[in-house]
């Protein structure tokens, strides 16, 4: 088959983000000066970004239906494409700073970027798997970018072993479904028995794969460790990107095999509950920011997860009732990666040469040394928290809505006993930049500049994070809108 | 709209003229101060225009504002206010006013933030009074969190971290229940109008003409996520230990808002929502919650009685006192109602002043031991007479503010409930017993201690301050009508609401003790 010009334009984003990639690693040899690098990563991951409008417009299917330029893929482009266009821009002073290559990074950045575009569309399991292998081999290298960090090797190691192993899962359900259904290809899955165990067995596999890639309870294991050790921005990326192009897949594996059974909103619910407890007891021990994010990211895989549970049980009986429920998902991914990538960017930015100032007595007399600094990481953990007037309140909200819309109070109870578990480890950090002195004045971290990238980087996540805590209906509507198209 | 935006000015001038503080210096304390304390007084004069434009005797919503905010789920931005909520907005705009004049010479570090605190905090506090969208409501009840938590945790005393976390936590583990709750009842909603509403008056209708019908298990289910998050607030035994702590810890102008206004909330959203929404479980819960708060009004008395620490004593004077505001309210009665709605007002300027009063004993000798007083009437006459004074008040001596309410709470509840009157009012003996005898502790004797004998009396702003609240807490004694007919009506429509509805649910049995007669009001 030959692909014909609207198959081209429809992945026409990806085709950008490689293509930049490729050439950003034949230019290194060219020139050493880092600013034409960095000039052309974010030309790169901005042109790419911009692509999918033209991509999703009229949209529709490319190369015999394996993928689907819908409103729901659209989304997930923009979403993972200003994910990466942010850690793309505020990452060069990061590399200059721990003296690391750039053009390597930012090709990186833009395979696994593309890797998590073509795992958003995917409409055929073995797309989606190449998907999955290009965000993640990126991730794996990407991880372990410090090479002369022990940290940093170790998080490549682990993630990758690991890692190695849930694909293996994810390719192993592939195969599973394949036998039940006779078809790789989602669409076409409709008419199976849902009750038929072997594809149960099959997506339960797959559900393994994936949820190791976002970090569910019990497969959670290898976060913190890898968030500790991969260089911050490369955190940032992981936190926001290749988790919600998986939540992504996730929703469309589920939204068109019929899995609406009693079975899988069981799987969510006991997954939901593993998993918010075990990001946010594993965070109230933390002495380290890094590794508190990394749990804090494990609890709200565990929120997004409510919601999951919610679409499941609403899945069976009218359709109409599970669109909230799928636009709490979409929404929450797009607060939880604005805010996620504006911490770890400020993370990033506070933690000196070396990344050597993690840890929360680091943290102590923020407020007064860097006022701004400390108010702007407030605001993102207030955000992360859920308070009000915050994109991460309207977020928890949506979710918590979902929950009882679908009459799952217990889950919402439960839901709601974490929030609090979260609300202390969240305020400690805020009480430590604003209440405690430092130990020692040595011990006081030097006050730290902002270059204008990283400062435009915060200020976006900032600003976004207020907007939509005030109006949240800019992205909903546009989510909702999305999210029906995706059934 | 309705033309006024007089509800909207009051809630959010603080915050906008909050703003031109940012450009003061850090160092500029002075002027700071000065800024403050005019925005404040502003703010204080924006809320009293709004006593002339309440008409007294009407029950429902006044100077309503209305305005979409949100789409999906439909938030509007809804404001409105009765004669309940009228004088406690006042009471916040005043003691704020207060309290920034107390801070004047206390607080000597981030002077800028903590004014900037101070107004953010009445921000929350006087929208949740404001709020008639349950969105919003619950929206200004969590933002109110964040400058309380800062005003204990940076400017309080030794032990402000561990109190301000406490703080923040029980409150948020009640209002995050209160958030599924009212999500629950929105839910409920949009099975009657399309994408329902969180609009109190509308939910409120539906609840009442039936639209929405509760079984027994899900209205008390219902109850108790409102319940609970305004009973931690109050705070009613046994949710109070929080309070002790953060009183203490809290630096004066921060007990000043918590005891007078914070607290209210609580109350105040017990009146607002439980008992208009679910009538039926707060019939059924009222035994139980009389019974706590009986309890509460003991236990605090009794343990203010022993207490070693003077502010801890205030404190748990508190928890007594709030404890008769809810056995007002769940007592059922009109006069009861209106003696708890009084006694709310009540408590804010006595208690406040006493704990100003007490502040300023701290000023002077940086300690709340009780046992490093003793004999102060020698070396500061004037401000042992105003401690007589606000003490006098604060235990219900007649004609002053606390009698008036206690008293209309005791009576009311003795018309339907005796023996929970008389339990409680074992309460207004204990207290007269705390305060006198921590008074006569402190202030009569021999000064024991050398250091207070050459202690300063009240200065010209301390003064100022303590008279302002002694004045009101006189005329509030004596001119108790001014108050109570403006909010009269409004407490009155609460109880016809709940009796409107209770008919329905009647044949379920299980409320002996609450015959229709007695619901029945005078």
């Amino acid at each position: 088959m030959i692909p014909g010009p609207d198959d081209l334009i429809r992945v026409l984003p990806e085709t950008i983000w490689c293509g930049f990639g490729v050439l950003l690693m034949l230019l290194q040899p060219f020139t050493r000066n880092r600013q034409v690098l960095t000039f052309f990563a974010i030309l790169g991951t901005g042109l790419g970004t911009a692509a999918t409008v033209f991509a999703g417009h009229p949209g529709g299917a490319a190369f015999g239906g394996l993928i689907e330029m819908d409103p729901f893929s659209v989304f997930f482009h923009l979403l993972v494409g200003v994910v990466a266009f942010l850690v793309v821009l505020a990452a060069d002073p990061y590399l200059e700073r721990e003296r690391l290559e750039s053009a390597e990074f930012y090709a990186l950045v833009l395979f696994a970027t593309a890797g998590m575009g073509v795992l958003a569309s995917a409409q055929e399991l073995l797309t989606a798997f190449i998907g999955l292998e290009m965000s993640s081999i990126s991730s794996y290298v990407l991880a372990g970018y410090r090479r002369d960090s022990l940290k940093s090797s170790e998080s490549a190691m682990k993630y990758f072993l690991l890692g190695s192993f849930a694909t293996a899962f994810f390719l192993y359900g592939i195969a599973l479904i394949y036998g039940v259904t006779g078809t790789t290809l989602l669409p076409r899955m409709g008419g199976v028995d849902p009750s038929s165990t072997l594809l149960k067995l099959g997506l339960a596999l797959i559900l393994i794969g994936l949820g190791f890639k976002v970090a569910l309870a019990p497969f959670q294991i290898w976060t913190p460790d890898v968030y500790e050790g991969a260089p911050t921005p490369v955190t940032a990326l992981f936190s926001a990107g290749p988790k919600a192009a998986a939540f992504a897949l996730l929703l469309r594996i589920f939204a068109t095999v019929p899995a609406a059974t009693h079975f899988w909103f069981w799987a969510f619910w006991v997954l939901a509950v593993l998993t918010m407890f075990a990001g946010n007891l594993g965070a109230l021990v933390q002495t380290n920011v890094k590794r508190l994010l990394a749990y804090s990211s494990i609890a709200h895989a565990g929120y997004i997860l409510v919601a999951f549970a919610a679409v499941t049980y609403l899945a069976g009986d009218a359709d109409s009732g599970a669109a909230p429920a799928y636009a709490a998902v979409l929404f929450y991914l797009v607060t939880y990666a604005l805010v996620k990538l504006g911490a770890f960017t400020m993370v990033s930015q506070l933690g000196g040469a070396g990344e050597k100032h993690l840890g929360l007595e680091d943290y102590a007399g923020l407020g007064q040394r860097q006022p701004v600094a400390a108010a702007v990481l407030s605001l993102f953990l207030l955000s992360l928290l859920g308070l009000p007037v915050t994109a991460g309140f309207f977020g928890k909200f949506y979710i918590f809505k979902a929950a009882v819309g679908s009459h799952l109070i217990w889950l919402a109870v439960l839901m709601a006993i974490n929030s609090v578990i979260g609300a202390y480890y969240y305020i400690r950090l805020i009480v430590v930049m604003y209440m405690r002195e430092p130990s020692s004045a040595e011990a006081t971290p030097a006050i730290v500049g902002f270059p204008l990238t990283v400062t435009l980087v915060l200020a976006i996540t900032a600003l976004g994070t207020v907007y939509f805590g005030l109006f949240p209906n800019r992205i909903l509507d546009f989510v909702l809108q999305s999210n029906l198209l995706a059934r | 709209m309705h033309g006024s935006y007089l509800l909207s000015i009051v809630i959010f001038f603080p915050a906008a003229a909050g703003l031109a503080l940012l450009f003061l210096r850090a160092d500029d304390h002075l002027w700071i101060r000065r800024l403050a304390l005019t925005i404040s007084t502003v703010e204080f004069l924006f809320s009293l225009l709004l006593i002339p434009k309440v008409q007294v005797g009407v029950a429902g919503y006044q100077l309503e504002e209305s305005a979409k905010w949100i789409n999906v789920p439909p938030i509007n931005y809804h404001l409105g206010l009765d004669g309940i909520s009228l004088f406690l907005v006042i009471l916040t705009t005043f003691l704020t006013a207060v309290s920034v004049l107390a801070s004047w010479n206390s607080i000597h570090h981030r002077v800028k933030e903590f004014f900037i605190m101070l107004l953010m905090l009445e921000v929350g506090v006087v929208g949740v009074f404001l709020s008639l969208d349950l969105f919003l409501f619950f929206l200004f009840w969590e933002v109110m969190l964040i400058p309380m938590y800062f005003l204990i945790g940076i400017w309080g005393h030794e032990r402000r971290i561990y109190a301000a976390v406490k703080f923040v936590l029980y409150t948020m583990a009640g209002s995050i229940l209160m958030l599924v709750g009212i999500i629950w009842l929105h839910n409920l909603s949009s099975s009657i109008i399309p994408g329902g509403s969180f609009d109190l008056p509308v939910i409120q209708g539906m609840l009442q003409s039936g639209a929405i019908r509760l079984t027994g298990l899900e209205e008390m289910y219902l109850f108790l996520a409102f319940f609970v998050a305004f009973a931690i607030k109050v705070p009613l035994f046994p949710f109070h230990t929080w309070l002790p702590d953060a009183h203490v810890e809290a630096p004066t102008a921060g007990s000043v808002i918590l005891a007078g206004v914070l607290l209210k909330m609580g109350t105040y959203g017990m009146i607002r929502f439980c008992l208009p929404l679910f009538p039926n479980a707060a019939h059924r819960a009222a035994p139980v919650v009389a019974t706590l708060a009986v309890i509460g009004i003991v236990y605090g008395a009794l343990v203010a009685l022993v207490q070693p620490n003077l502010k801890k004593l205030v404190a748990y004077s508190s928890v007594s006192h709030l404890g008769f505001v809810v056995l007002g309210i769940f007592a059922f009665e009109n006069i009861s109602m209106q003696g708890a709605v009084f006694q709310m007002l009540a408590h804010g300027i006595s208690t406040g002043a006493l704990f100003l009063l007490v502040g300023m004993l701290y000023d002077r000798r940086h300690t709340f031991e009780i046992s490093e007083y003793g004999g102060l009437a020698t070396p500061m006459p004037k401000l042992a007479a105003f401690f007589l004074f606000v003490a006098l008040s604060s235990l219900g001596l007649p004609m002053l503010n606390g009698f008036v309410g206690e008293f209309l709470i005791l009576l009311g509840t003795y018309q339907a409930h005796w023996n929970w009157s008389a339990w409680a009012a074992t309460g207004v003996i204990l207290s007269a017993c705390y305060l006198l005898w921590s008074y006569q502790r402190v202030f009569f004797g021999e000064v024991t201690i050398e250091k207070n004998r050459t202690l300063p009396d009240a200065s010209a702003r301390e003064k100022w301050i303590l008279v302002a609240m002694t004045v009101i807490a006189l005329w509030m004694g004596i001119g108790s009508p001014f108050f109570t007919r403006r909010f009269a009506a409004s407490s009155q429509s609460v109880l016809d609401q709940m009796q409107r509805q209770f008919p329905q649910e009647a044949a379920a049995g299980a409320r002996k003790q609450i015959s229709a007669e007695r619901l029945r009001l005078p």
